[in-house]
């Protein structure tokens, strides 16, 4: 018992301690930048002309529709053919990212739809522009609806990173595995892995729950899912 | 471009093959998701709250906890610690299951719980035990409720189970690599492979919401 927990001190925590932050570095990015495709193509898609409500509709068709596994070798595996190199860390962040953004442009529609006629209004009499009236009244509230949503998809892409070792981006999972086939402990290694990423999913989940107290509009109803 | 199209007309068919593998593990981790998900959600409701608390625990760790990951604890752990040997695909339809019913119970149990109260007490009071009162009129309710979550359930089990090319399972994608590494067309031939599970989604998401249709009781809206 000793000897396994100093084995697992000495030669499994650091590497996976390595692993984690690659995963950490994999899940940031990724994260940002799909709520801002999230955020731009959900806002297209209610308020854009009808040529970019095309678009936006045909990106989310896609980009939900694919497994991201498929994605991720499109862009690692399929892009060389067309002259086009990206390491794997790349592939994998924009992967995630166009992904990410598919399901958090839904929740972020969702939002603005659920928003009433009149606020746009409103904001139209008093002189806003079209734009401006979306960015300064409709999504900021729409972005504290869409708050629970999103954070689910934060979690479902904390999980989804683990994928990142399918295209050879060596994170939590692609460590987790080098070493369980290194010392031939599979079921230890991975356990301890598993309960890392339970860890890090659990953390994150209490984290949000404080930030939609943290930014609720008093007097504006929220509801509690 | 031209020649990536001779090659996905040459090759079609051998792609197509993975797709009974793929629906078989949908199916199979479907149904399991189902069964046991029900009885999970049963128990979250109606058991004791010791069994609440077990249900809880358990919908945490297999929700928490990535397929990838889930697949290689059982597949390379589990499976050799218990000394069991079961093929990539039983294990693979086993994790999704399970996952899956960790998903389909908190589904059933929101649908369980939406339902006015008064529907049990009145079933009480006809005289039917906890037991009838749970058969014949609150699954019957529910389970029609859970169907537009069953059909974001089946879309996402049915991108995931690409995953379980990971243990060598020879589902759409796995076949897809073949074709792609022998012939050099990547590019074309995932495309393909996404259109074809985008067209399976399709068709599940169109035939849930036809049983939809079919299963709702006129003049009864909830």
């Amino acid at each position: 018992m000793i000897e396994e927990l100093l084995f697992i001190r000495q030669e499994v925590a650091p590497e996976l301690i390595a692993g984690l932050w690659m995963s950490i570095q994999l899940i940031i990015p990724s994260a940002v930048c799909g709520l801002l495709i999230g955020i731009v193509i959900g806002t297209l898609r209610v308020y854009g002309s009808p040529g970019l409500k095309g678009f936006a509709g045909i990106y989310v068709l896609f980009f939900r529709g694919f497994p991201l596994l498929v994605q991720l070798y499109l862009w690692y595996f399929g892009l060389p053919r067309i002259g086009i190199y990206l390491s794997p860390f790349a592939a994998s962040v924009i992967g995630f990212s166009l992904c990410s953004g598919a399901y958090q442009s839904e929740y972020i529609r969702g939002a603005l739809q659920s928003i009433r006629k009149g606020q746009l209004l409103a904001a139209y009499s008093i002189g806003f522009s079209h734009t401006r009236a979306i960015f300064s009244i409709l999504l900021p509230q729409a972005v504290r609806r869409a708050l629970p949503g999103c954070g689910n998809e934060l979690i479902y892409l904390i999980k989804y990173s683990s994928l990142a070792y399918m295209v050879t981006c060596i994170e939590l999972t692609g460590k987790g595995s080098i070493l369980a086939n290194f010392h031939f402990k599979y079921l230890e290694i991975f356990i301890i892995v598993g309960a890392i990423y339970l860890l890090l999913v659990s953390v994150v989940s209490v984290g949000l729950n404080y930030l939609e107290d943290r930014i609720a509009v008093p007097g504006f109803d929220r509801p509690k899912i | 471009m031209p020649e990536g199209i001779i090659v996905i007309g040459e090759n079609l068919s051998y792609i197509l093959g993975g797709l009974w593998v793929t629906v078989a593990v949908v199916g199979g981790a479907l149904s399991m998701g189902l069964g046991l998900g029900l009885l999970l959600a049963l128990g979250q409701v109606y058991g004791n709250r010791l069994l609440q608390r077990i249900v809880g625990v358990y919908v945490w760790f297999f929700r928490g906890i990535p397929l990838l990951v889930l697949l290689f604890i059982f597949y390379f752990g589990l499976l050799s610690a218990l000394e069991i040997d079961l093929s990539p695909f039983t294990v693979s339809i086993v994790v999704l299951g399970l996952i899956s019913s960790a998903y389909q119970s908190q589904i059933i149990r929101g649908a369980i719980l939406s339902l006015p109260e008064g529907q049990f007490k009145a079933a009480r009071s006809l005289g039917m035990s906890d037991t009838r009162a749970i058969l014949f009129i609150i699954l019957p309710q529910a389970l029609r409720l859970s169907i537009p979550g069953w059909a974001n359930e089946y879309t996402i089990i049915m991108k995931d189970s690409a995953v379980t090319y990971a243990l060598g399972v020879t589902e759409i994608l796995a076949r897809s690599r073949h074709v792609a590494e022998r012939t050099y067309q990547h590019f074309w031939i995932y495309i393909l492979a996404g259109c074809i599970f985008l067209v399976l989604t399709y068709i599940g998401t169109k035939l849930l919401q036809r049983l939809e249709e079919k299963v709702r009781i006129s003049g009864y809206a909830h």
